[in-house]
C-alpha cells in the first residue's frame, strides 16, 4: 500500500527532529517542516524589521549630537544596524520570500518589529540608554542565536554580535560621562535610565507560560533559552555597570538574592507591552508613516536603476545580434 | 607680522575652508539617515558622511591649532555662527530629492579628487599627507556618484527630469569651486597650495563627458555665478542646518561629551 | 497600500565572496541586492568589507551559481571517505626517508 503524504511528511518530520536533536545545522535546501520555515520567516524578518527602524530612534540625534566624537560614533552605529538588516532580510530570502514582501508586510502593519523602537528618544541621554541598555539586551539574546538550528540565521548572527559590541561600549561610554558631568548632564543621564529600563526588561518578551511560541521553537532549537533565563541574565549584567556609571534603576525592589546568586527585580507591566505592541506606543505610527515614505520616495530611484541597467543589457546584447 | 606667522595664520584659515566644506557636506549626507531610497543606499551615503566628517575632524583639529587661540574641532564646529563659516554655498544646499543629492555630490566629488591629488604635492606636509588619504575616499566617492547620476540621468523619464532640474539648480554654485582670493594667492607662493583655476579645465572635462555619457543636457552658464561662502555670506539653510547642529552642544556650555 | 504591493523594481541577488589579506580563498559571506555589477560590487564592499578585512571581493548574480542539493550529499561526496587511496596514510614508505 502506498504511504499517505501525511505518513511520509510524519516521517520526515522524526527524521528532522533527530537531525535537530544531534545538534545539526539545517541548511535552506534541506527538507523542514512548513512550520519550521514559517516560524523563521517570521523572527528573521521581524528581526530585519527591528533593526531598520531601530535606526530611526536614533538617526533622530545625528544631527544634534554635542561633539564631532559622538557624532561620527553615532552615525557608524545607525549604519550598522542598516547593515545587520541586510544580512537579515538575506538570510529570510534564503527560505523563499523576498525582500519586497516582507517590507510590504511591515509597512502594511502585518509584520511586526521590536516595540522597544515605539518609545521616543527624547534627550542625548536617550542615545546612551539606547545603546547600553537596548543594545546590551539585543546582545544577549543574539549571543544564544548565535547556535540557532538554521545555518544561514546562525551565521547572520555571528557577523552581527561581532560588530554589536562596540554598541554597547559606546552607549555605556555615553552615559558614564554623562553621568560625571555637570548636575543638568547627569540629571538627563538618570531620567533617560528611569524611562528606558523597564522597556527593555519587556523586550525579552512575555514569561514563558504566557509565550505562544517559545516551547515550539525551543523544541526546534530555533531558539535555545527561554525568555526569562535571557531576561534574567541582562539584569545581572546590567545591575554592576548602572553601579559602575554612578547611577540607579527604577526598581525599588531590586535585591540581590545570594542562594540563587542572581538579582531578584520587581514586576513588569505587562499591560503597557501588550498595549504597545498592539499598536498604542507613543511612536508606532510615526515610525511606521517614515518608513512609509520613505520607501514611497525612493521608488522612483529603484526603478531607474532597474532601466538603466535594462537598457545596458540591451545594448549589450543588440550588439551580439541576438 | 613675520612672513611665519602669515603662514600659519593663511593656513590655518585655508584649513577652516576645507573643513568647513567637508562638516557641512557630511552632516547634509548624515541627514538621509533613515530615509534612504533603498537599504543599501543607508549604508553608503553613510560611508560618505562618515569620510567627509572625519576628515573635517582632523582639518579643523589643525585649524585651531594653527590658529592658536586654543579652540579645539569641536569648538569650532559648535560654537561659531554663520557668519564665521568658510564652506562652499555648494555643500550647504538642503538635499533635495535623491536626484538633487547625488547632482550635489558628483559635483563636489570631482573637484574634490582633482583638489586632493593636486594638493598631494604641497609643501606642507600635514596637508600633503592628508591629500593622499582624501583623495584614495574622494575617489571612491566619485566611482558611486558618478555611476548614479549615470543610473538617473540615463534610467526613466523620470529620473531623468529630476536629474536634469537638479544639475540646472546647482550649476550656478559651481563657478565659487575655483575661485582665486588673496589668501590663496599668497599660499600659492608659498607653495603651500595651487591655483584652483588650474582645476576648471579638467572638472569641465569630467562632469561634462559625464553628463553625455548619461544623455543629460549640460547646463548653461550662468551670467554670474554664486559666491560668498568662502567669506561667511551664506544663504539662510546654513543657519538652520547649525541651529540644529548646534543645539544640544550650545545648551550646554563647556561641558564634556 | 495596494500600491505599493504592485511590483516594485527587481533588484536581483548577489552572493558576495569576500578574500581576507594573505592570499587566503575566497570565502562567502552572504547575499546583497543591486541593479548591476558596479553597484553590486560597491554594496559589497558596504557590507561586508566596510571594516577593512578585505583584500578582494567577488561578486556573482545568485542564479548563476550552481549547486548540489542534499539529495545529491550521499551519491556526491560519501563514497570519498572510502577512498582511503587518496589519504597519505594509506602509503607505506621507509622510516628515516625525508620530504614524503
Amino acid at each position: 500500500m502506498e504511504p499517505t503524504p501525511s505518513d511520509k511528511t510524519a516521517e520526515s518530520e522524526i527524521a528532522f527532529q533527530a537531525r535537530i536533536d544531534a545538534g545539526e545545522t539545517i541548511e535552506p535546501r534541506d527538507w523542514m517542516p512548513e512550520r519550521y520555515r514559517k516560524q523563521l520567516v517570521r523572527m528573521m524578518s521581524q528581526h530585519a524589521h527591528s533593526e531598520v527602524v531601530g535606526m530611526l530612534p536614533e538617526g533622530n540625534w545625528i544631527t544634534r549630537a554635542p561633539s564631532l566624537r559622538r557624532k561620527i560614533g553615532l552615525l557608524a552605529k545607525v549604519q550598522d544596524e542598516a547593515g545587520h538588516g541586510l544580512y537579515l532580510y538575506g538570510a529570510a530570502e534564503t527560505l523563499g520570500v523576498s525582500r519586497d514582501e516582507m517590507i510590504d508586510q511591515l509597512l502594511a502593519g502585518v509584520s511586526k518589529y521590536s516595540s522597544i523602537f515605539n518609545y521616543p528618544t527624547l534627550t542625548w541621554a536617550d542615545v546612551g540608554a539606547i545603546g547600553w541598555l537596548v543594545d546590551g539586551a539585543a546582545i544577549v539574546n543574539q549571543t544564544m542565536l548565535a547556535k540557532t538550528s538554521y545555518g544561514p540565521y546562525a551565521r547572520a548572527m555571528l557577523r552581527i554580535c561581532a560588530e554589536e559590541n562596540f554598541h554597547k561600549r559606546q552607549g555605556f561610554e555615553i552615559l558614564a560621562t554623562l553621568a560625571q558631568g555637570t548636575p543638568e548632564q547627569r540629571a538627563m543621564a538618570q531620567d533617560a535610565v528611569n524611562r528606558w529600563w523597564w522597556p527593555t526588561l519587556m523586550m525579552f518578551g512575555p514569561p514563558d507560560e504566557a509565550s505562544p511560541h517559545s516551547a515550539e521553537l525551543m523544541g526546534w532549537k530555533v531558539k535555545p533559552k527561554s525568555n526569562d533565563e535571557l531576561r534574567q541574565r541582562f539584569v545581572d549584567l546590567a545591575v554592576p555597570q548602572a553601579k559602575a556609571m554612578g547611577l540607579t534603576l527604577p526598581d525599588p525592589e531590586l535585591r540581590w538574592d545570594e542562594e540563587k546568586r542572581q538579582w531578584r527585580f520587581g514586576t513588569i507591566d505587562w499591560q503597557e507591552f501588550w498595549r504597545v505592541v498592539r499598536g498604542d506606543g507613543q511612536m508606532n505610527r510615526e515610525r511606521l508613516r517614515e518608513r512609509r515614505r520613505a520607501h514611497d520616495e525612493g521608488r522612483w530611484v529603484r526603478e531607474a536603476a532597474e532601466a538603466h541597467e535594462a537598457k545596458r543589457r540591451a545594448r549589450a546584447a543588440a550588439k551580439i545580434g541576438r | 607680522m613675520t612672513s611665519e606667522n602669515r603662514l600659519q595664520r593663511d593656513l590655518a584659515e585655508y584649513s577652516l575652508r576645507l573643513g568647513d566644506d567637508r562638516l557641512v557636506l557630511g552632516h547634509r549626507l548624515s541627514e538621509w539617515c533613515g530615509h534612504a531610497p533603498v537599504l543599501e543606499e543607508e549604508l553608503a551615503l553613510g560611508n560618505f558622511a562618515l569620510d567627509l566628517l572625519d576628515q573635517a575632524s582632523l582639518l579643523l583639529e589643525s585649524a585651531g591649532r594653527l590658529e592658536g587661540r586654543g579652540r579645539s574641532a569641536d569648538d569650532l564646529a559648535f560654537f561659531r555662527d554663520v557668519t564665521e563659516f568658510r564652506n562652499l554655498l555648494l555643500v550647504e544646499q538642503p538635499n533635495g530629492d535623491f536626484a538633487f543629492t547625488i547632482a550635489r555630490q558628483y559635483l563636489f566629488d570631482a573637484f574634490d579628487l582633482h583638489l586632493s591629488v593636486a594638493l598631494e604635492a604641497s609643501g606642507d606636509r600635514p596637508l600633503a599627507s592628508f591629500a593622499v588619504r582624501a583623495a584614495k575616499e574622494a575617489a571612491y566617492h566619485l566611482r558611486h556618484s558618478r555611476e548614479w547620476l549615470l543610473r538617473l540621468g540615463g534610467g526613466t523619464d523620470e529620473s531623468r527630469r529630476r536629474m536634469q532640474a537638479a544639475l540646472g539648480e546647482l550649476w550656478i554654485f559651481t563657478g565659487e569651486l575655483f575661485e582665486t582670493d588673496d589668501l590663496v594667492r599668497r599660499l600659492v607662493e608659498a607653495r603651500v597650495v595651487f591655483d584652483p583655476e588650474a582645476l576648471r579645465g579638467p572638472w569641465r572635462e569630467e562632469v561634462l563627458g559625464t553628463f553625455a555619457e548619461a544623455g543629460l543636457e549640460a547646463p548653461k552658464d550662468p551670467a554670474w555665478m554664486q559666491r560668498g561662502g568662502r567669506d561667511g555670506r551664506h544663504g539662510e539653510a546654513l543657519g538652520r542646518m547649525l541651529s540644529d547642529m548646534q543645539s544640544v552642544a550650545r545648551a550646554f556650555p563647556g561641558a564634556r561629551w | 497600500m495596494s500600491e505599493s504591493a504592485a511590483r516594485d523594481a527587481d533588484w536581483p541577488l548577489w552572493e558576495v565572496f569576500v578574500q581576507e589579506e594573505g592570499g587566503a580563498a575566497h570565502v562567502h559571506a552572504g547575499s546583497i541586492h543591486a541593479p548591476d555589477r558596479e553597484m553590486a560590487l560597491q554594496n559589497a564592499r558596504d557590507v561586508y568589507a566596510r571594516r577593512g578585512r578585505a583584500a578582494s571581493l567577488w561578486v556573482v548574480e545568485s542564479s548563476a551559481i550552481t549547486a548540489t542539493t542534499p539529495a545529491d550529499r550521499a551519491p556526491f561526496f560519501e563514497p570519498a571517505f572510502d577512498k582511503i587511496y587518496r589519504h597519505p596514510q594509506f602509503y607505506k614508505v621507509p622510516r628515516g626517508v625525508r620530504g614524503l
